[in-house]
């Protein structure tokens, strides 16, 4: 069964560096799609994972996983979860991104439908790169895009 | 009916549905998103809701039948369906979600059951609107005409 899915925009043949790959994590499937359509539209490259666990694994930080050499941590350019999910919410997945050696510096944005200013504190203070409202708009993704230029 | 008739009613018929609220400008994000790679793009997400808000209404129902309710799992539908139906730009559904929390918060069976009963009745009228438009959207193309744009 697979967890996660991952789509390329238009095929290139041997596929564009500098087409940053985002993983986005959300348990919700309308806003997985929304959100990989949004991210295809400013020409990334996007995986989705359902939850916190899925996105782990994806990156090579699961449990039984061996750090670095089984993940594809090394491949993404960023992180975009909610932080409402059943498990593991966006801020624990962000803690354990932040705690780990290899990919601490992926920059990771919290994507949540309730404006809690505590919430958006304690995000930024573990160490996201940004706090979004959801739902997302082009707009957003654009700024995104932005911030992940002046992070390369 | 031809088809410049057909677009005009299109038009009128997608600018009341604003105007009444049952969309908001999150419908016209998706339609902003909708391109030739992907031209049932609006269509597929708005399938996703319309399965995804009747499993939770049918959750909803079962969570609120129970004779001890689970205010906590009944919040969590609640918030799903304010996610999808915010998402979608189903406005009067999320409106719906937001004293619906509250009365969960509450644990008040009676006040759910009643928000219950709203929401189902926002949900089929948001429901029966979308497809009459994506009917209407049907019709133009089968006459040979393009859709208008609505802004």
């Amino acid at each position: 069964m697979d967890f996660y899915s991952s789509s390329s925009t238009i095929s290139r043949g041997m596929g564009e560096p500098d087409e940053p790959h985002i993983l986005a994590v959300d348990d919700n499937l309308i806003d997985r799609k929304l959100v990989e359509k949004l991210l295809k539209k400013s020409s990334c490259k996007v995986t989705t994972a359902e939850n916190g666990l899925r996105a782990l694994e994806y990156l090579g930080l699961g449990a039984d996983q061996e750090h670095s050499t089984n993940g594809n941590g090394s491949k993404v350019s960023m992180i975009i979860t909610d932080y409402c999910m059943p498990g593991m919410t966006g801020y624990e997945l962000l803690k354990k991104i932040k705690e780990s050696s290899i990919l601490k510096d992926v920059p990771v944005v919290i994507m949540s439908s309730e404006n809690i200013p505590t919430r958006i504190d304690q995000c930024m203070e573990e160490g996201a790169q940004m706090f979004m409202l959801k739902p997302l708009k082009h707009s957003d993704v654009k700024r995104l895009r932005c911030q992940l230029m002046q992070c390369q | 009916m031809e088809v410049g008739q057909l677009q005009r009613s299109f038009v009128e018929y997608m600018a009341s549905l604003f105007r009444e609220g049952f969309l908001d400008a999150q419908f016209s994000q998706l339609q902003q998103l909708q391109d030739d790679s992907n031209p049932d793009f609006v269509v597929e997400v708005v399938s996703l809701f319309f399965e995804d808000s009747e499993r939770l209404l049918n959750d909803l129902t079962m969570a609120l039948d129970q004779p001890n309710v689970e205010f906590k799992q009944v919040d969590a539908h609640v918030h799903q369906l304010k996610g999808s139906s915010s998402s979608v730009g189903a406005q009067r559904v999320k409106n719906c979600c937001v004293p619906f929390r509250i009365c969960c918060e509450e644990q008040n069976t009676e006040a759910c059951l009643r928000c219950l009963q709203q929401i189902k009745q926002e949900y089929l009228l948001v429901k029966n609107k979308l497809q009459t438009l994506f009917e209407l959207e049907q019709q133009i193309v089968a006459s040979g005409g393009a859709i208008p744009m609505v802004q």
